[in-house]
């Protein structure tokens, strides 16, 4: 049950959306719901007006790039994303990242953009975003920027997203060279979502070593980020088990880990460093099949 | 304000005069007095209110009614067609997978949704599909018994049998 | 030849009649009531564990638009207070009125109602509603509650203490002096949140004087009994109907504030009045479970023998005694703590304590499996000890099978068992052989696998009536049933039993249909409805619904079968002795050619023209049973886990039960009852518990927090069963519903505890989540690999 009345729209074009956004102060565009329903159903969030984007079409395409770039749509589903031939191929870490999420109902409706744009410190979609180092194309009033993952995630529920503007596409560069990537997530019990999710990306040298690799962590902290600590670690080892576990072990590094009745923060900095030697050892079996 | 809103549920059009503060699942309860959708939780966990919304298995109380104009809608009351109960209702039944009843209308619609895209799962599969829809009476044994002896006769009627979950939108 | 010497339909597999309703979503549960002019109401409900009320503002909400009445609890005095059923000695009951007056004992206790036209409208009101509360120094652990200087939560009372209760037998201090070995531990049964799927909901209307009132309840008989009395309508006036109930494991095993609230509102307002529970108000407003300390000491020989056991717990009931609660820590689990063991000597004292938190009352199992989990932790305790196989240490106190009727040290009668067997069963299901290999492989791969063993005994058959009165308990435990046979030969059963999930339109089917020698299609069974039952009915809790309500419809059904029979034997010419009762007809032995149909003979019931002599017209039968005694199902359990060396995570790989609960009248349904029960038995070993913080604030406050067991978090389950009849009744039968829950809470624990005790590790509370385990494992020395 929701109390508090607020107008609804669903306009057909993303700039009417932007331009309906713009409006009031207090309105905030839906897409999968999944985030902001709940919210307004427990009324923590109390929204004067809603923006459904679910009309605009263009928003919802899976697409390759000339340069290899696979762009995701902001309403496309975590199901979709899931299920997607190219998806699966390229960028695994994020199929699987978005087969994590919740269940196959939340799947079926959530929003890769929602997740982003949401960004709640336990989503699973920012983790691979980060490794892949994807980018947040947003449109506004003022047009559109594009937003670095690693600029972007600033805290629980906070990013560089202005209030005005809207999720228009992620976009991920195609992984180069000889690479590999997968995401690893430990669930929250009750709720599905992530206590700890590692997505890992990484590129071989000829000689089978790590020359570089992109570790995304969510979960832990106030806000997904990258494990730079462990990446440097990692790269120029050769990649077997025990290097991926020294430079795993430096993946909550200096992390303000939250805590919570499901994981206290020291269980969370543990977690962090299983995750992503599992991710990591997945990414270089991957990398070198 | 009020909201006109057009959707198709279990083949029927229904056009209504809506508030946009209401649900999916009271428009099907209380407007459409299709009961047999059900509420279990206020926090999107239980899965009691799943439908199927274009194909998809949706938990009914986390959308707005608003959302599904111009949707295709199939609750449980929508499952048997002329009578003739669908494959997942007869396997619950015949593998006693459900107790209270309460859970089972949206176990067997998440079931629906995921055997017409899966049509042999393993037991971790079928187990992994459910996760969303919580029963407390039967521990899930005879539920992932129920979906797996679905999958069987659905396979054999495949293409005979209409799929319920629509192939748009998947 | 009795009906039950060459069953047809009892101990068959026959499909649910209550299915084909469920399945097509038409069947009716208590939200689905919707009625003409229906008002909805909302309760604002304390946010504070321990406050005075000082003032309450309605003055906003009621010039809320829809809102058809605000009330305080001083409005609403005329419904009365809500009913303990149970009195134990030294009781010190609690005044526990629908909306508090005077202070707020714990978070969600009601302190106002709205009622309005919508829910939404209701809501927003109740929002509105400003109360100046004062706040008090809050109680939440037992223990601490009995200490003094600590916060009262019913000042009149001068304590929290609610009662104790002890039970001796033997002599436990020689029996700790002569002990060679002596194993203590502390054991907690924490606290749990029932979750039925479908919240408790009421509606109500009032219509030419009478209340008709849908509850989602286990027991409408005693909804409608205080509903009548507390309002002051006759019960003939007040129609209680339990439609499809979604569940209940006890929590709906109440008689609560909102049945009262909305049947008084429906008669005074004039208007149809329905209140549905949020699933987040239900984890405040509606009974939790468990949450007893327990101090348990146990004396034994070097060989295993068990001397003597002494336990000092402490139960936390809550803020207010319950209907049922001051039974459950007590009666329901003193009693049965030397489970299936030959225990000479005995020694438990149990306290009551009141709390600044929910009330908590019946949660499947009620007690027994408090008591399963105290004492199968403290024979692993034992058998760690000595280094004994528990399997032995178990089978060496087992009861032997000759002892039966055997008289527990704790003063009750077990009426028949045969142990062994559903050990060995179990033991051969699991591989118990073949695990220390399953241990060496998961080792090599870095984790911990370790086999849990529980054997068990339940009390099932609540009760017989002069038992209940002894032990305080304010009613009678008979059941109730009706057998209707109508002219054309269709057959009613009504019952008093009130099932919501455990398939009794069914067994009860299957039960009339042998004595009648019709088909369970044939008979159609109502219950729910106190308008239709036999006048009294005692309901579904306690597994007591087979050996009592079974037993009550079985005897009705041979009343009326003796009637068909005589009307037989008069049209067939023949004597009783020589007339068969069988698929659909009657007639004499070796002669069914020359059958009557099943309808004749109702049909000359009520013809009424050639009957035997005296013979009084109709064809139906009423009894009341009153069990003589209780009966005592068993079982062992085994769990077998894989505990993540890395992360603490436990998975159940392997879980195999082999349970007796006397004949089976449906076997699909008692697997049924078992999977159900064994999944919420391992929610409480390893994933659920309700939370508190120091203010008395449920910190477990949503299904996003609290961890109620899904599809993947629990296996399949592989199960057996042994069939040792108890003679308490004429079937045999003993009950099932709880036995999951009590086998599988220690077989659970007892795996988790086994795969870490190469670390050296004795004991962890439950639940025995990932993060407890992984800081035992780091604790152990072993925990950075
Ligand atoms: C039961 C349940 C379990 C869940 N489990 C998980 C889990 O395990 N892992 C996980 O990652 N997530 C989980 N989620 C959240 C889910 O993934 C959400 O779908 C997602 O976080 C938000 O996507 P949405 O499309 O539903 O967004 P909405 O709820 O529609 O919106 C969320 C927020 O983002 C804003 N927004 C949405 N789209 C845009 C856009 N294009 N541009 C700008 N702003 C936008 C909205 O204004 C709103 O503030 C769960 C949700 C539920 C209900
Ligand atoms: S009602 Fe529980 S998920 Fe919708
Ligand atoms: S059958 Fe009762 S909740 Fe599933």
């Amino acid at each position: 049950m929701i109390t508090h009345p607020f107008t609804y729209q669903a306009p057909s074009t993303l700039e009417e959306a932007v331009e309906e956004l713009g409006r009031s102060g207090d309105s905030k565009v839906i897409a999968g719901g999944h985030s902001l329903l709940p919210l307004m159903k427990l009324g923590l969030a109390q929204p004067e007006a809603l923006i459904d984007l679910r009309r605009i079409a263009s928003l919802r395409a899976i697409r390759t790039e000339s340069d290899g770039t696979i762009v995701i749509g902001a309403l496309t589903t975590h199901r979709d994303i899931a299920h997607d031939p190219i998806v699966r191929a390229k960028l695994p870490a994020l199929a699987e990242a978005a087969g994590a999420v919740g269940d196959l109902q939340v799947r079926a409706r959530g929003t890769i953009g929602g997740s982003i744009a949401h960004a709640d410190p336990a989503a699973d979609e920012p983790a691979p975003a980060l490794a892949y180092d994807a980018t947040i194309r947003a449109v506004g009033p003022k047009g559109r920027r594009d937003i670095r993952a690693s600029d972007y995630f600033k805290g629980t529920f906070e990013t560089a997203l202005a209030d005005d503007e809207i999720i228009a596409e992620v976009r991920f560069p195609a992984p180069a060279g000889r690479s590999g990537s997968a995401y690893e997530k430990f669930a929250h019990p009750a709720s599905g979502f992530a206590i700890t999710g590692v997505a890992a990306l990484v590129t071989l040298k000829a000689d089978g070593g790590i020359e570089r690799a992109a570790i995304g962590v969510t979960g832990a902290a106030a806000a997904a980020y990258r494990a730079t600590a462990a990446e440097k670690a990692l790269a120029g080892t050769n990649g077997d088990a025990k290097a991926i576990a020294a430079a795993a072990a430096k993946a909550s590094d200096g992390i303000a880990a939250l805590s919570d009745l499901a994981a206290s923060s020291d269980y969370r900095k543990h977690l962090v460093t299983v995750f992503a030697k599992r991710a990591i050892l997945r990414a270089v079996t991957r990398a070198r099949a | 304000m009020g909201h006109t809103v057009t959707l198709t549920v279990n083949g029927t059009s229904y056009t209504r005069e809506i508030e946009p503060t209401l649900l999916l699942v009271e428009l099907l309860r209380e407007t459409l007095s299709l009961t047999g959708t059900h509420v279990g939780c206020d926090t999107s966990q239980c899965g009691a209110c799943t439908v199927l919304v274009d194909g998809r298995a949706t938990k009914a109380c986390t959308m707005l009614a608003v959302q599904a104009d111009g949707a295709t809608v199939i609750t449980v009351e929508g499952l048997a067609k002329n009578s003739e109960m669908h494959p997942i209702q007869r396997a619950f039944a015949k593998e006693h997978a459900l107790q209270c009843g309460f859970c089972t209308p949206g176990l067997m619609i998440t079931a629906v949704d995921f055997l017409e895209r899966n049509a042999s799962p393993s037991d971790a599969e079928i187990r992994h599909a459910i996760e969303g829809n919580l029963c407390r009476c039967t521990g899930y044994h005879n539920i992932v018994n129920a979906i797996r002896s679905a999958s069987a006769e659905m396979r054999q009627t495949a293409g005979v049998r209409p799929k319920v979950a629509a192939e748009v939108n998947r | 030849m009795t009906a039950t010497a060459n069953p047809t339909y009892i101990g068959a597999r026959v499909a649910r009649k209550e299915d084909p309703r469920l399945i097509t979503g038409e069947g009716t549960f208590t939200d689905d009531v919707m009625l003409q002019g229906m008002a909805y109401l909302t309760l604002v409900r304390s946010p504070h564990a321990h406050a005075r009320i000082r003032r309450i503002d309605t003055a906003a909400a009621k010039k809320e638009p829809g809102v058809v009445a605000v009330l305080t609890g001083t409005d609403l005095e005329a419904t009365g207070m809500l009913p303990v059923f149970i009195t134990v000695p030294s009781m010190n009951g609690s005044k526990h009125m629908p909306i508090a007056t005077d202070k707020a004992r714990y978070a969600g206790d009601a302190v106002a109602a709205v009622v309005a036209d919508s829910r939404d409208a209701a809501k927003r009101a109740a929002d509105l509603i400003a109360v100046d509360y004062e706040p008090l120094a809050v109680v939440v652990d037992a223990s601490k509650a009995l200490e003094p200087g600590a916060p009262i939560v019913h000042e009149e009372l001068g304590s929290n203490l609610v009662f104790t209760y002890p039970v001796k037998g033997g002599d436990v201090d020689k029996a700790f002096k002569d002990a060679e070995v002596k194993v203590s531990q502390r054991i907690v049964n924490q606290r749990l949140i029932p979750n039925a799927m479908e919240p408790r909901a009421v509606a109500a209307k009032f219509e030419a004087g009478e209340l008709t009132l849908w509850s989602s309840t286990q027991i409408p008989h005693f909804v409608q009994l205080i509903v009548a009395l507390n309002l002051g309508l006759g019960q003939n006036k007040v129609r209680v109907i339990a439609p499809e109930v979604g569940g209940g494991f006890g929590s709906k095993l109440q008689v609560y504030a909102e049945e009262l609230l909305v049947g008084h509102l429906a008669k005074t307002l004039g208007r149809p009045v329905k209140w549905t529970e949020e699933r987040r108000e239900g984890y405040l407003a509606t009974i939790h479970g468990r949450d007893h300390v327990s101090d348990v000491e146990l004396a034994a020989k070097k060989d295993g023998t068990i001397l003597g056991l002494r336990v000092r717990t402490v139960a936390n009931v809550g803020a207010y005694l319950q209907a049922f609660a001051p039974g459950i820590p007590t009666i329901l689990h003193v009693f049965i703590v030397p489970g299936p063991y030959r225990i000479p000597a005995f020694d438990y004292e149990m306290r009551g304590a009141y709390t600044n938190t929910t009330p908590v009352d019946a949660y499947r199992g009620a007690g027994r499996p408090e008591a399963a989990f105290l004492i199968e932790r403290i024979m692993d305790r034992l058998a760690d000890e000595i280094a004994m196989d528990p399997a032995e240490v178990r089978r060496k106190n087992f009861i032997s099978k000759d002892a039966f009727p055997f008289n527990t040290i704790s003063g009750i009668t077990y009426d028949s068992g045969d142990y062994a067997p559903a050990l060995d069963r179990a033991l051969a299901m699991a591989d118990y052989k073949g695990f220390e290999k399953r241990r060496a492989e998961a080792k090599a791969r870095g984790n911990y696998r370790g086999i849990g063993i529980s054997s068990y005994v339940e009390i099932c058959g609540l009760a017989p009536s002069k038992a209940n009165a002894a032990l305080g308990v304010g009613w009678g435990g008979y059941e109730s049933a009706r057998i209707r046979v109508h002219a054309t030969g269709a057959v009613q059963v009504f019952t008093g039993t009130s099932p919501h999930g455990q398939g009794h339109e069914t067994s009860w089917a299957q039960i009339a249909a042998d004595a009648l020698g019709v088909s369970p299609d044939d008979i159609e069974v109502r219950h729910g409805d106190t308008f239709e039952s036999p006048g009294m009915g005692v309901g579904t809790f306690g597994s007591r619904s087979l050996a009592v309500g079974g037993i009550a419809v079985h005897k009705a059904a041979e009343k009326v079968r003796e009637k068909v029979v005589q009307i037989g034997a008069h049209l067939l010419e023949a004597s009783p002795a020589d007339v068969v009762v069988e698929g659909g007809k009657v007639f004499v032995k070796g002669v069914p050619e020359k059958a009557k149909n099943f309808g004749d003979i109702s049909m000359a019931a009520y013809l009424a023209n050639n009957l035997p002599d005296g013979m009084e017209p109709g064809l139906e039968a009423t009894v009341y049973y009153d069990p003589p005694n209780f009966t005592f199902p068993f079982g062992t359990h085994i769990a077998e886990v894989e505990i993540d060396g890395e992360t603490g995570a436990v998975q159940i790989v392997r879980y195999s039960a082999c349970d007796d609960c006397g004949r089976q009248i449906n076997p699909m349904i008692v697997e049924g009852q078992l999977h159900g029960g064994i999944t919420q038995g391992i929610g409480q070993a390893l994933y659920e518990a309700a939370v508190y913080d120091n203010e008395g604030q449920l910190l477990s406050g949503s299904m996003m927090e609290y961890h109620v067991p899904s599809a993947e978090d629990v296996p399949a389950f592989a199960l057996d069963n042994t069939v040792t009849l108890t003679n308490t009744n004429p079937l045999g039968v003993k009950g099932i519903g709880e036995a999951g829950t009590i086998g599988s809470t220690p077989a659970a624990a007892n795996a988790v505890i086994d795969a870490l005790s190469p670390l050296g590790i004795k004991h962890i509370d439950m639940p025995l989540t990932s993060e407890k385990i992984w800081r035992a494992i780091r604790a152990a020395g072993e925990g950075r690999r």
